[in-house]
């Protein structure tokens, strides 16, 4: 395992321009460099993106590695998973990270497996520290902690790749907070093998991306409803306080399951994870799977008329009572007094 | 229709515990999977969905394979009753622990066993896992293509026109057989197991392999073969501050919750 040094990004972009999930990681991976006292770097593939390498420096990679080529026009999973491979082989970084986007989930699981390495899925955060094997009592230093909520109860896993390098995973979109600009003097690395490895088996027909990035994930406010809100006609009370507040309205997965709101307002562990500044949960329980995805807001308001409700262990601020009278005079205070920031 | 006809299909699938029910936790942080109901994962039967309805097209064969424990049998069973003709449960106590890798490696030596096939399909994600790994892992120890998060295709003459999610759309690819596909959950609706399909899989066999069976390196395999490993549990803490807001009316209630998200800085106006 020696000679495996540096933390690594894998970039995801959409016609050049980074996606804004590949600066968070880049941020986060800025803090386990430093933890690790290596450098960060940042691999960017496709055509055209060599103007974009300088993003990523200036996001915190002291590296980018840019292959820029009219094969990689459009992602094939073979031809990148060959290409990153590759390029792993041939610098040893002891950690690799990939946002747990489609195109993340798609990519690593098959590099992982070319290089006969662990990958850990949808991590909520990472960490450096030991590990001790307790049946050989051999101890590892400086090791990539995984953290991924774990099934059945309020529990997370801390995952280890001790004995394999590099030390791979996926993470969660929206889990870190967008990082700063801090203007690293990093070095663009042109990589050019001597032939991409095109995979001819894949014909790219169509790609569509026209869809804009989620409003909810950028919401500095969202209101939140869950089964307490009663149904379709709760909702426009609900939406009406974000209104008021310049904010969005996201819900649980049992809202969605009744169908009465839309999938990709579905907030939680297997929908959007958001971090406002302000979360106000309306008729919410607090199953583990819609907390996980809120986790990261800076405020939250509870309104629940069930005194017991596990929500209110994770609230800052806790109303009980009525949503439907609350919700609404709410909404006609912060029409008269209030702003969103 | 040319170039494919009497496909073989491999169906991947794999029993979960009820995603309804508590599950517990063993010592070394493994799912104790034995003491809780246990159902087919929710998308692995979109997968043998999408297979029974090519069946029903070109007239294939569908061989359904899944690893885990003994009791996994019920859940082959079920896909029998469904409609699929053989079935594989892979099963060994050396396989306790196994990750996506060591998993996707068994998979990978039992298809081999199985021979020719035209395709395989199994569902994106386990609700209890949720890695979304094994199929790409697969794909790669068997050197095929691979299309995931894929929401409709269709087989044309050899090969398989996928449309898969991406970010903000989607993307369509024409991908030739054999090919390792990964359906989403609304991709179709699973049908229904009938009376008729129960009895005309109490005929059927489920059929057993082992690591031996299949060849695989015992080293490879459950938690030593597993490169990740699972260092601790513990309990994800979503304690805050917890202050009630009081108040004679709803009126006064929603004053003081406001002067608060004001003083937090968090909203602004004139409280």
């Amino acid at each position: 395992m020696t000679g495996y040094s540096g933390v690594w990004v894998y970039a995801e972009h959409r016609n050049g321009v980074i996606s804004k999930n590949t600066l968070e990681i880049l941020g986060k991976g800025r803090e386990l460099a430093d933890k690790l006292c290596v450098e960060l770097s940042a691999v960017l593939f496709g055509c055209n993106v060599s103007s974009s390498a300088n993003v990523l420096t200036i996001y915190g990679a002291d590296k980018v590695y840019v292959t820029d080529d009219e094969k990689l026009r459009n992602y094939k999973t073979r031809t990148y998973a060959r290409l990153m491979t590759e390029l792993i082989l041939k610098h040893k970084p002891e950690i690799v990270l990939f946002t747990a986007s489609t195109t993340g989930r798609d990519l690593a699981p098959r590099v992982a497996a070319r290089l006969r390495t662990g990958l850990t899925a949808n991590c909520i955060d990472l960490d450096i520290g030991d590990f001790e094997d307790k049946e050989t009592g051999r101890r590892y230093e400086k090791i990539l902690y995984q953290i991924v909520p774990a099934f059945g109860g309020n529990v997370v896993a801390t995952i280890v790749t001790p004995f394999n390098r590099p030390q791979m995973a996926t993470v969660r979109p929206g889990v870190f907070p967008p990082p700063e600009k801090i203007f690293r003097k990093g070095e663009i690395v042109l990589f050019k093998p001597e032939a991409i490895d095109v995979d001819e088996e894949v014909e790219v027909l169509e790609v569509n991306r026209s869809q804009e990035e989620s409003s909810l994930e950028n919401a500095k406010i969202v209101v939140g409803g869950g089964l307490g809100v009663g149904g379709p006609e709760g909702f426009k009370l609900l939406k009406e306080l974000a209104d008021s507040l310049g904010g969005c309205v996201g819900v649980t997965r049992p809202v969605t399951d009744a169908g009465w709101m839309p999938y990709d307002s579905m907030i939680g562990e297997s929908g959007r994870t958001i971090r406002p500044d302000l979360y106000i949960a309306c008729g919410i329980s607090g199953a583990l799977h819609h907390m996980i995805g809120v986790r990261g807001s800076r405020k939250i308001v509870a309104i629940n008329n069930d005194p017991k409700a596990p929500i209110f262990e994770a609230a800052d601020y806790i109303v009980i009572g009525d949503l439907f009278q609350i919700v609404p005079k709410l909404t006609e205070k912060v029409k008269k007094y209030v702003g969103a920031l | 229709m040319k170039g494919v006809i009497n496909m073989h299909i491999i169906v991947l699938i794999k029993q979960v515990p009820d995603s309804r029910e508590y599950v517990r936790i063993r010592e070394d942080g493994t799912l104790d999977r034995e003491r809780v109901r246990a159902v087919i994962n929710d998308c692995d039967k979109n997968a043998l969905e999408a297979a029974l309805q090519l069946k029903e097209k070109f007239g294939s064969k569908i061989t359904v394979v899944s690893m885990g424990p003994p009791k996994a049998e019920d859940a082959l069973k079920e896909a029998l009753a469904m409609g699929a003709d053989e079935a594989i449960l892979i099963s060994d106590r050396r396989l306790r622990g196994s990750d996506t890798l060591a998993t996707s490696y068994v998979l990978y030596k039992a298809i081999e066993r199985l021979g020719h096939y035209d395709l395989i399909i199994c569902g994106i994600e386990s609700s209890d896992g949720g890695t979304a790994q094994v199929g790409p892992e697969l794909a790669e120890f068997l050197g095929i293509p691979q299309a995931t998060f894929v929401d409709e295709f269709k087989v044309i003459g050899g090969y398989v026109e996928a449309k898969r999610l991406v970010e903000g759309g989607y993307e369509k690819l024409r991908i030739k057989m054999p090919v390792l596909l990964t359906i989403m959950k609304n991709a179709n609706n699973p049908r229904v197991t009938t009376f008729s399909g129960i009895l005309k899989a109490v005929k059927k066999q489920v059929v057993t392999w082992t690591i031996d069976d299949v060849g695989a390196e015992e080293k490879k395999v459950g938690l030593a073969g597993s490169p990740t490993k699972i260092m601790k549990v513990e309990k994800l803490s979503f304690q805050r501050k917890r202050l009630m807001i009081e108040g004679e009316t709803a009126d006064e209630v929603v004053d003081n919750l406001l002067k608060r998200l004001v003083e937090d800085g968090v909203i602004r106006g004139g409280y």
